[in-house]
């Protein structure tokens, strides 16, 4: 029953106590995110600087940091970039390779499934400084172990690839969450469903498209929101190609680190962070307009 | 030769052996497909592996020359294993906030109607993102100086706590809206009080989830340089994330027995927290008991 | 009923770490308040205290350090009226960690500075307790992370930072001349005299001392020897122009496997391409990147120098382009230098002493001393380079410098100069040869590494500074990328164009010279 997605306050928690429920949670992210979030954004409309003259009297430049970033060719080159990391690594890579582990291991044996799953989790759980170091070595060009196995010397992928390189890289690193949610979803699929589909002759596709899909649409639009938030706001190609080479992967965590850092922009920064914030909430209205279709259609 | 002309000879035989033989072919590729995957996600680990063990670790991949002289240099750094307690400290104190905040929270959102609640919690979410960025550094330690909270890994853990909340109870949510009421309604029936129906009733069905955000928050905070970098100032304070930095030369050449080392200490934690909970609890990012 | 005991002992172990965590950190953050009220400086004395703690005992004593802490607080801020009375606390902090980034450094501070010093005061009947902040990080987030520390009033008592980021300091108030610091007597000292105007050039601010700089260095070509000698090129190699420098790749781009020439380009090195690359040459075209009140723009002498890229990695190709885009390039350039793989490269000393040092290098090379040639960078031709100079070079170095807001500006000042007394610096150095701010140093610890000398005496003279304005870190990008444009084959007329507009942008168009 759908219904069950409902608020139901059986326990009799009432209005008061239900506040007392969420107030630590809301006390602790109140006061150590959404003031701090807010002064970022107030500090969009600055010139601030880490240091200079502007970070002893940083003055009030209203929209002046919107308008250079739109006519930033860095900055739209990182939007560019950042749009294309996200669709392929987190729509393209994690949400396909995700689903197809998830499928094929609920054709496998248990011991076949727990390896393959720990595996995929293994790089998901490894701290992003080591996992980044891992894909260094593995990229280098003088004795990178991808060039000894494919017999390429000297071949630099992450100057003739950048791209391709971090959105392998996040696909490898992300994938356990996609794959984790949708085993959980498939196993929702009533095989009851899915073997009267198959009596009535519905091929592989046909039964994902019927059967399948409309059981877990919910979990591939959750899915794809969290991922593609998440790596929106992903730093850690940066920690593999610097946003190099020439700006070439500079995606737009890695342009604002080093605005931010390298030149000591903070002011241009944190408008940029407005802007990704933004574009994060499209990204959020339009997953939230896709659920509520689904919604409206059950 | 003979083997190609018995292939022809067989056919005729029928349609079941060569759906036999398509079956079995598939079923191989499948197990291809399987293993080739595996060998994806494993290659860039087997360095982590092996080389910590090598005499001169190199960046290639390669059986190790044995040698246990990286561990013993990391053994002598004055700052490694110490900033496997800090960073054990900082992730299992942001890991039991988020997890006994979060898991109050998203109850509470989940029973009771609050009007805009889905718009505070995607707002939430969404501010989260900016929080995480390099730009929200200077509020953040300007915010930190003035509470007090500078050089204190409490700060640390109260910022991450912050920072990861709003996506726990996100998905904390989701568990608690799929765990059926009516065992809550019978222990109203008995008396239970909201807060006895939560610890007896509804966290054990939400336990996979409880598991697998404690799992989820303690990685996050496990991995995270920049908070850590910017308010802690004793380098005795450091978590493992921030000393990783150290192990280079002034001319920023890696360290690798040093990094290699240090990066296979580093991980165990995780894995084994992850082994753990899966196997006790499982580990599921959605999909408690459908009613 | 056992699964539910189970997760409820789950949230109750959490709860309680949760507390005792709490519990543990506040301490430090108690400490502050009960010291000196809402008093943010007082605060952080009392964190250094804490510090102190963790870096003299090497048990595991830090987190148990309460009392000390707050015993810390109160004394800091008697400390403030009488500093021969109670005990003085002082930090020092510099970009190095005991074990990682620095060690040297790191280890002679908590080694040697800490404990001589204080046992220096004690015979003048002071106590003071001295403490290390090591970072050890990349220089962009040490340098991120002082400020954040100095903006907010906080902050070591002394430190280091690199000679370019004075004016930006100084400009963000973040540091004070030191006449206004010490006090004019800050003259007096000594050591002064043995630091020569030019080294004391990196530490000036509008005509003002506002620290003391620790050494300084010099920028030459480096060739291989050997690979000159296989493509018939002398091994005692002196090129007198740019067209000298060319001729020579020329000729080594016959060897295979061999790239002729590398010259640091782009933006993934960094301030090393300014330094070692763009800043050469454009002295040797004469030009200077600012000179009265203007910053250098589209000139002709910022395209020559472009063109030189262009030539190096487009028209002649003696260069590889790829090492230039690569983020660690640079690391990757010094191993294959040390792997007989360049011809010649553009470096500073650093790379004689610490990359291909046999000793101890990164990328050691066990016959440097007969394989690695040094030759004295030339202007475009003879005579072109700035002041009328046949040859150039550029320096920086890094600079010792007291916190505005320390509440014992006395105490510090006695701490830097110590640390820069003779004595102090030979006891960093150790058996290690290194340039020094002080001549009368240099002159024992120089003397038995020729090249080192060769810089002192050769180089320095010719040497020339960046100017230390807030607004030096962005140019120097600007330039970089003009660069990397260049290299991937922008037009040199285009590259210098956008150069030009970017630099407007950044400092007005009235303060750029063009034509």
């Amino acid at each position: 029953m759908p219904r069950t997605a409902v608020a139901t306050d059986a326990a009799g928690l009432g209005r008061a106590r239900a506040g007392g429920f969420v107030a630590p949670a809301l006390v602790l992210v109140g006061l150590f995110l959404v003031f701090p979030a807010l002064w970022t954004i107030y500090l969009g409309l600055t010139d601030y600087r880490l240091t200079g003259l502007a970070a002893a009297a940083p003055k009030m430049v209203g929209l002046q940091n919107f308008r250079d970033a739109l006519a930033d060719r860095f900055f739209l080159n990182s939007l560019w970039l950042t749009l294309i990391y996200v669709a392929g690594s987190a729509i393209i890579g994690q949400t396909v390779l995700g689903f197809a582990l998830a499928w094929m291991m609920q054709k496998v044996r248990p011991s076949v499934r727990g390896v393959v799953e720990t595996v995929v989790l293994l790089a998901w759980l490894l701290p992003g400084s080591v996992v980044s170091f891992l894909w260094w070595a593995m990229l280098n060009r003088r004795d990178g172990t991808l060039n000894a196995l494919l017999d390429t010397p000297g071949y630099n992928w992450l100057i003739q690839h950048p791209m391709l390189s971090i959105i392998v890289f996040n696909t490898w690193r992300g994938t356990a969450f996609s794959m984790m949610l949708f085993s959980a979803a498939l196993q929702a699929v009533p095989p009851s469903q899915l073997e009267s589909a198959r009596m009535a002759g519905a091929n592989g596709a046909q039964q994902f498209r019927d059967v399948v899909f409309p059981h877990i649409r919910g979990h591939v639009l959750t899915n794809t929101l969290l991922i593609s938030l998440w790596t929106f706001n992903d730093f850690s190609p940066y920690l593999l190609t610097a946003g190099g080479p020439n700006h070439k992967s500079e995606i737009l965590p890695a342009f604002i680190y080093n605005r931010a850092i390298g030149t000591g922009e903070l002011g241009y920064g944190a408008a940029i962070s407005l802007i990704m914030l933004v574009i994060n909430l499209i990204i959020a209205l339009l997953y939230l307009t896709l659920l509520r279709t689904r919604k409206v259609k059950t | 030769m003979t083997a190609t002309a018995a292939r022809p000879a067989a056919v005729p035989l029928g349609p079941p052996p060569s759906m036999v033989v398509k079956k079995f072919v598939s079923r191989v590729l499948f197990y291809v497909v399987i293993a080739l995957l595996l060998v994806f996600f494993m290659l860039p680990m087997l360095w982590i592996v092996l080389a910590p063990f090598d005499a001169s670790p190199s960046l290639t991949i390669k059986l190790p020359d044995f040698s246990t002289g990286n561990f013993s240099e990391l053994w002598h750094n004055p700052y490694a294993l110490r900033s496997l307690l800090n960073a054990l400290i900082i992730s299992l104190g942001t890991m039991a906030l988020v997890l006994v905040f979060g898991a109050l929270a998203s109850y509470a959102l989940s029973r009771v109607r609050v009007p805009g609640r889905d718009a505070l919690l995607y707002a939430l979410l969404l501010l989260s993102s900016i929080v995480s960025g390099t730009a929200a550094m200077v509020p953040i330690f300007l915010l930190m100086t003035n509470v007090h909270l500078i050089d204190s890994q409490l700060g640390v853990v109260l910022v991450m706590t912050g920072g990861l909340l709003p996506a726990a109870i996100f998905i904390l949510k989701d568990f608690m809206d799929a765990t059926p009421r009516s065992y809550e309604e019978s222990a109203k029936v008995f008396g239970a009080s909201p807060l006895q129906i939560l610890r007896h009733v509804v966290i054990p069905i939400a336990r996979p989830g409880l598991a697998t955000i404690a799992v989820w928050a303690l990685v996050n905070a496990w991995g995270n340089f920049l908070v850590p970098f910017i308010l802690l100032r004793s380098a005795d304070k450091y978590p493992a994330a921030v000393v990783m930095y150290t192990f280079y030369t002034e001319g920023g050449q890696p360290k690798l027995g040093l990094i290699s080392a240090f990066s296979l200490m580093y991980s165990i934690p995780v894995v084994i927290a992850y082994l753990v909970v899966s196997r006790r609890y499982g580990f599921r990012f959605h999909g408690g008991i459908k009613s | 009923m056992r699964r539910y005991a189970r997760s409820t002992a789950i949230l109750a172990a959490g709860t309680a770490l949760a507390l005792t965590l709490a519990g543990c950190g506040s301490d430090s953050g108690s400490g502050g308040g009960t010291s000196a009220g809402a008093d943010t400086s007082a605060a952080a004395a009392t964190s250094h205290t804490a510090a102190a703690d963790g870096t003299t005992s090497s048990g595991d004593t830090s987190e148990a350090a309460p009392g000390t802490s707050t015993a810390g607080g109160s004394e800091s801020s008697a400390g403030t009226s009488a500093p021969s009375g109670g005990t003085v606390t002082l930090t020092i902090s510099t970009n190095g960690i005991s074990g990682g980034k620095n060690a040297q450094e790191a280890d002679w501070i908590t080694n040697w500075v800490i404990p001589e010093f204080t046992k220096a005061e004690a015979a003048k009947g002071v106590t003071v307790q001295v403490s290390y902040q090591s970072s050890g990080v990349d220089d962009e987030k040490y340098k991120a992370k002082l400020a954040l520390d100095l903006k907010a009033g906080s902050g070591p008592d002394v430190f280091s930072i690199d000679g370019i980021w004075v004016g930006e300091f100084a400009q963000a108030g973040y540091i004070k001349p030191l006449e206004d610091v010490v006090g004019a007597d800050y003259q007096s000292w000594d050591g002064l005299k043995q630091i020569n105007e030019a080294v004391q050039g990196n530490a000036t601010f509008d005509g003002k001392l506002y620290g003391l700089p620790t050494g300084t260095d010099g920028r030459v070509l480096y060739y291989n020897k050997k690979l000159f000698q296989q493509a018939g090129l002398p091994a005692d190699w002196h090129p007198a122009s740019w067209d000298d420098i060319f001729a020579a790749a020329d000729k080594l781009k016959s060897i295979d496997g061999v790239t002729p020439l590398q010259m640091n380009a782009g933006t993934a090195m960094g301030e090393a391409t300014t330094m070692q690359g763009i800043l050469p040459l454009l002295a040797g075209t004469g030009a200077q990147i600012y000179t009265d009140g203007k910053w250098l723009g589209n000139t002709q002498q910022l395209r020559d120098v472009l063109s030189f890229y262009d030539k190096a990695y487009n028209t002649d190709q003696v260069g590889d382009p790829d090492l230039q885009l690569d983020a660690k390039g640079r690391d990757e350039s010094f191993a294959e230098f040390a792997a007989g793989k360049i011809g010649i490269l553009a470096e500073s000393d650093y790379f004689w002493r610490s990359v291909v040092n046999p000793k101890d290098g990164v990328a050691p090379m066990k016959d440097r001393n007969d394989t690695v040639g040094y030759t004295l960078i030339p202007a475009q031709k003879a005579g072109a380079g700035i002041r009328g100079q046949d040859f150039v070079s550029m320096s920086g170095g890094a600079v010792y410098t007291l916190n505005p807001n320390s509440k014992n500006a006395k105490a510090s000042w006695d701490l830097m100069t110590f640390m820069l007394s003779p004595e102090a610096i030979e006891a960093r150095l150790g058996d290690q040869a290194q340039i020094t701010s002080r001549d009368d140093v240099n002159k024992t610890v120089l003397a038995n590494d020729p090249m080192l000398t060769f810089v002192a005496t050769k180089v320095l003279p010719l040497t020339a500074y960046r100017p230390g304005l807030a607004e030096y870190p962005e140019v120097s990008m600007l330039l970089q990328q003009a660069t990397a444009d260049v290299v991937s084959g922008t037009s040199v007329d285009d590259a210098a164009a956008s150069y030009q507009e970017a630099l407007e942008k950044l400092v007005g168009a009235d303060k750029v010279t063009s034509g």
